[in-house]
């Protein structure tokens, strides 16, 4: 293995930057004044121009500057955080994307445009920095009185590691005013014990200032998450008692220090409570630790645990053939841990859907600006999860649907007041999961779907006949048809009539359906139903001469056994009657061209795809079977029926066969059937 | 550090025209691959028929967990049938088909042996007089008195075949 490049890690850590601070900007956007939120944004903004430099990213770094320091002030009370600046910011933010991925392109112009955008959000919002000062005095009041600070401070063992140089923060406060610093060196082990390149020491220092408490801890802003501090005001403006005796005046002199007695009224009770305020503060909490592994790194382990299972049944069928006792526990112990690795790795490559829904949030931003409207975006079941591969490919077609639910399915302010609504327009992205399946639904309260302009722009289409009887929900599935749009206007955002059967193919694609609900003058649902996972699904294994294999289980409608008199008799034809519906089937022994006699208790599986169905006629049923899906290769690119192939438990390959392309064949089948008779 | 891109390497810089190869029969005939290609050599497996495939293609196997395509350059040259025998091998190579790097199996009826070779005695097929399709042979050299196959797998694996398949 070759190392990285160091580039590509500061990618991958700038990606995860640039993310941080658009949630962040976005919240921002609702809770102006909310601190943490300024701070968060401000950390993302210097660690992403402190890397940036490091990584040789220089035009990133100069540019995340002028963001940081307009920032910076925020953060500083001087200057407020307005809706302008957050989205100069939010725009300049995806320009460091670009700067990241294309270090060396052209990029002057557009930079020049956002820093000008930035100064003008810049100064307008200075012009109002007292009020915020005066709105929020609990959070960033500056005491013209100087006060005396108590402040403890201590750092964890690897602090040296991260480059953190304690000397600095003293220098900071020592900045700030009059200051008392004293070495608390009770955790210094004896020296056998001793690292020399861990930190042992804590600080209390006394410091008299005019600076406020949000000032001080400021000074401690990039290590806060990881140390302890403590900082404790006057009580009343009564001075503080001394705390230690003011010979150390300096730092710089650790012989003295070592000497100096400990503080006397150090208050011991209030020391060994600090752990338990730590663990209530939310940013001392134990970070979820998480490790970065390349998705083919998963992908060879799901191989190597698929050879294991194969070896497994081997083992199996030897013991099962053994009267040796131990050999048969050894061989079901091994059963057991294979299929809890197997279900184990499929966890492995599980991720919240929160990871996708957080990407329309700043889509709904855009597209307030470029609509007008206005747009609540709500979410829920966030933390349903659901494969890495199939979160990647339902990225687009959700923008396709949240685009048209803001375009087509909201209706402007006065619309909206017009009819009772409130100005708002909600859009809401929710996901659950039932069984293997999760449904991802995206709602809008808008005016719903026209049923009138969907039957004249499909009559118009010839899609359907002038003045046909069509179910509604057939009716409402004919905007997934391609080149279909009922809006009149062509916007920038959606209306070109691509979108909608995209986002169906791309669903179905996935093995999902669409179901779509629409209440005139309501709103709108769009459902998506897809399944946990690509890696993995449940199949009904059958046999068709000699070969097996697996029907995906969620396209199965039912299982009928056909008889020998029914299959003489349906001979010639291919429609089966089934509760007074003719149902088109293939024989698979034909189109496999097997050359096998049929088997004398033939099954029917009627399988479908939304509306349409198809029936597969199969020598044998064998049973369910979990089937991990391996892509076919390029050389069987040629092949339609099939879409994938899965390893059975005895070490044979299995081909899955791929239901929409079935069915087609069997619609095709019934109309040529049609024509002739 | 990966050993056969090394040596391949090495193979290369020696000289230009000397290259390492594996050695198989099929139907009589002595072909040869080069040897950094080959990933494994495996004696008969399970095989499943893809029904659809093009003839030659017509087979998938289960390869250490992977399903990998079994090809069968007897097919592709149009030589007659033959049944396996206990000499029967499929070797495994690794090509670039489109872009993606592939395993695929062929099936030979013995494998011989890892020679050097040198491609400068090779001669590009005669346009008349072989039996089999010139654009499939890359080339064909002369050893000790017999003629030794080089097949153009790229050629054979883009080429027709495909199967009358409804679609």
């Amino acid at each position: 293995m070759s190392n990285p490049d160091p580039a590509d890690i500061f990618r991958i850590e700038a990606a995860e930057l640039l993310e941080q601070m658009e949630q962040g900007l976005l919240d921002l956007e609702h809770r102006l004044d909310d601190r943490t939120l300024v701070d968060a944004v401000f950390r993302a903004l210097h660690t992403l121009k402190g890397s940036g430099a490091m990584f040789g990213f220089d035009r990133l770094a100069a540019f995340t500057h002028h963001c940081e320091t307009a920032f910076d002030r925020v953060r500083k009370g001087q200057a407020e955080a307005t809706p302008a600046l957050v989205s100069a910011v939010l725009e300049a933010r995806d320009h460091m994307r670009a700067l990241v991925e294309d270090p060396s392109g052209d990029h002057a112009a557009e930079e020049r445009y956002l820093l000008e955008r930035l100064q003008a959000a810049v100064s307008g919002a200075v012009a109002a920095p007292m009020a915020s000062v005066a709105d929020a005095p609990a959070k960033t009041a500056t005491p013209t009185a100087p006060t005396t600070w108590r402040i403890r401070f201590g750092l964890p063992e690897n602090t040296f590691v991260n480059g953190t140089n304690p000397l600095s923060f003293l220098d900071e406060l020592r900045a700030m005013g009059e200051c008392r610093v004293v070495l608390d060196r009770s955790t210094l082990p004896p020296l056998e014990q001793l690292d020399p390149t861990a930190l042992y020491l804590a600080w209390d220092v006394t410091l008299t200032t005019d600076r406020s408490r949000a000032d001080i801890e400021d000074v401690f802003l990039f290590v806060m998450d990881d140390m302890a501090l403590e900082i404790e005001a006057p009580s009343d403006g009564a001075p503080l008692p001394e705390v230690a005796p003011p010979v150390l005046s300096d730092i710089d002199a650790p012989a003295r220090a070592a000497a100096a007695e400990p503080p006397p009224e150090r208050p011991e009770p209030e020391a060994a409570a600090r752990p338990v305020a730590d663990a209530a503060d939310p940013k001392l909490r134990r970070k979820v630790e998480s490790v970065r592994v390349p998705a083919e790194r998963l992908d060879e382990l799901m191989d190597r645990v698929g050879e294991l299972v194969i070896v497994q049944s081997r083992l199996q069928q030897i013991a099962a053939t053994s009267s040796d006792i131990g050999l048969r526990t050894v061989s079901e112990e091994m059963e057991r841990l294979c299929s809890e690795l197997r279900v184990t790795m499929m966890v492995l490559r599980m991720v919240p859907v929160a990871t996708l829904f957080d990407r329309y949030r700043r889509l709904v931003h855009d597209l307030q600006r470029d609509t007008g409207k206005k747009i609540e975006l709500s979410t829920d079941g966030e933390s349903t999860e659901m494969d890495k591969t199939v979160i990647e490919r339902l990225a687009d077609p959700l923008v396709h649907l949240v685009r048209n639910a803001a375009d087509h399915g909201l209706e402007n302010g006065e619309a909206r007041r017009a009819a009772g609504k409130p100005e708002a327009g909600s859009i809401r992205l929710s996901a659950r999961q039932t069984g293997g399946e999760v449904i991802i639904s995206v709602t809008d309260d808008g005016r719903g779907i026209d049923r009138a302009r969907v039957r004249a722009k499909a009559e118009a289409a010839g899609l359907i006949q002038p003045g046909a009887t069509i179910a509604d929900q057939d009716l409402l599935q004919l905007i997934f048809q391609p080149g279909f749009s009922t809006a009149s206007s062509v916007t920038n955002l959606s209306g070109r009539g691509v979108g909608m059967d995209v986002v169906k193919k791309a669903i179905e694609s996935l093995h999902g359906s669409i179901d779509l609900a629409s209440r005139p003058g309501e709103g709108s649902t769009v459902s998506l139903r897809i399944p946990l996972t690509l890696a993995i699904i449940d199949g009904l294994l059958v046999r068709v001469g000699e070969g097996r294999y697996v029907i995906p289980l969620p396209a199965v409608e039912e299982c009928i056994e056909l008889s020998q008199e029914e299959d003489l008799r349906s001979r010639g034809r291919a429609f089966l009657s089934l509760r007074d519906t003719l149902v088109p089937f293939i024989r698979l022994r034909e189109l496999f061209a097997t050359g096998t006699r049929p088997d004398p208790y033939q099954k029917m599986v009627v399988v479908s795809t939304g509306e349409e169905r198809v029936g597969l006629i199969v020598d044998q049923i064998i049973g369910h079977h979990q089937t991990v899906i391996k892509s076919m290769s390029k050389l069987h690119d040629d092949v339609t029926t099939f879409s994938g192939a899965t390893i059975l438990g005895d070490g044979s390959v299995a081909l899955i066969l791929d239901v929409a392309n079935l069915v087609s064949l069997g619609q095709e089948q019934e109309a040529q059937l049609r024509a002739i008779a | 550090m990966s050993d056969p891109a090394l040596k391949t390497k090495a193979v290369r810089d020696a000289s230009a025209d000397e290259i390492e190869v594996l050695t198989f029969e099929i139907g009589g005939e002595t072909f040869a691959l080069e040897a950094a290609i080959v990933r494994e050599i495996l004696d008969l497996l399970p095989e499943t028929i893809v029904p659809g495939s093009r003839p030659f293609v017509n087979a998938v196997i289960n390869f250490r967990g992977k399903v990998i395509p079994l090809a069968d350059i007897r097919v592709a040259m149009g030589m007659p049938a033959a049944a396996a025998t206990i000499d029967s091998r499929i070797v495994v190579v690794e090509l670039d088909l489109d872009g993606t790097p592939s395993l695929v199996g062929l099936r030979t009826d013995r494998v011989n042996e890892v020679a050097t070779l040198s491609k400068a005695g090779g001669e590009p097929p005669p346009r008349v007089g072989l039996r089999w399709p010139p654009q499939f042979i890359e080339c064909l050299i002369h050893r000790e008195g017999a003629f030794i196959i080089f097949p153009d797998l790229r050629t054979i694996f883009s080429s027709k075949g495909r199967a009358s398949q409804p679609d």
